[in-house]
């Protein structure tokens, strides 16, 4: 036993490294929504091109869709719009955008450019439903199911992984 | 020239610059330094280590117009405090409620300060009970050193 004591050091080095290797791994700036199972916060926002048509909460229950959170002036959303492009061409759910404190005009011009990947988008403008879903790192992504509870959010950019490892799978459990 | 437009500009900034962040405060300062209270117990989510009352973020300024506009609705300080848990988790308060998630947050130091009392005292004691002649001499070590004669 005594001729086993020399380990103990290593022991301890090599606790402190899966400790810390744990904690690199962890994202400091994904903190875990407290939306998830709740109902989605209610809104009545215009759509981004039309001014005279609101949207509201109440007008999505009954389908699974999702909630993007993009702006203009958002650069890590240009970076995820064209995966968001091509995965609203598979046509699996409908995709609503929230265009978060932006100017109407700057949004157009943006889709116009890039493409458009929305059913519509809403407009929030003084970013008040952004504060409703918690939203605190452009773009964020939320799916929301038929009864108009939030099932899943992501902080940041979507990715490949992402969508093929969960939110496809979500989207065809809630719609199964 | 140049110094005397730079000059200008400068004292145009600044003249600016105090407008903007004078405005509210000059409405009701009574109100405004309960928002700043509050407000200095909520964290910044985009700038994670600073309070909404210190950030200059856009979302924090617009949850400290919340705030304001809470507390002229006359709302208590909990109810705004709930509000924002309810968005953002426990996170963004600075002080986060006792709960099994948060248990180790608020525990863990004590535990380790006692952890290592323990330790201390039951090397010490050990050592203490070790006859003599487990000790290296010190003293006469010291005295033969070169260095310090």
């Amino acid at each position: 036993m005594k001729s086993l004591r020399f380990l103990v050091p290593l022991a301890i080095f090599l606790g402190l490294v899966v400790f810390l290797g744990a904690g690199l791994k962890l994202d400091p700036k994904e903190v875990p929504s407290p939306l998830i199972g709740k109902p989605a916060p209610a809104f009545a926002l215009t759509r981004l091109d039309n001014v005279g048509q609101t949207i509201r909460r109440e007008d999505l229950l009954g389908k699974v869709w999702m909630l993007n959170v993009w702006a203009s002036w958002c650069v890590a959303c240009r970076e995820e719009h064209p995966l968001l492009v091509e995965f609203a061409r598979k046509k699996l759910l409908p995709v609503y955008g929230l265009n978060y404190k932006d100017e109407r005009s700057a949004g157009l011009r943006w889709l116009a450019n890039f493409g458009n990947p929305y059913d519509a988008s809403l407009f929030d403008q003084d970013g008040r439903v952004g504060i409703d879903w918690g939203v605190y790192g452009v773009p964020e992504t939320f799916i929301i199911d038929r009864e108009g509870v939030i099932r899943f959010k992501q902080i940041g950019p979507i990715t490949p992984d992402v969508i093929r490892t969960q939110i496809e799978p979500l989207v065809r459990k809630l719609n199964g | 020239m140049a110094k005397w437009i730079v000059g200008l500009c400068f004292a145009v900034w600044a003249v600016s610059a105090f407008a903007g962040e004078a405005a509210p405060a000059a409405s009701d300062p009574v109100l405004e330094a309960r928002m700043m209270r509050i407000s200095s117990e909520l964290r910044c989510l985009v700038c994670q280590n600073q309070t909404i009352a210190d950030s200059h973020a856009g979302l924090a300024v617009d949850l400290r117009q919340q705030v304001r506009e809470m507390l002229q609705k006359g709302q208590s300080e909990q109810q705004i405090l709930d509000y924002m848990t309810a968005r953002y988790g426990d996170f963004v308060l600075y002080r986060p409620p006792f709960k099994a998630t948060t248990a180790l947050l608020w525990v863990g130091p004590g535990v380790m300060v006692v952890a290592g009392l323990v330790i201390l005292f039951v090397v010490l004691r050990r050592r203490s009970r070790m006859p003599q002649d487990q000790f290296d001499p010190d003293a006469p070590e010291a005295a033969q050193d070169p260095h310090l004669t």
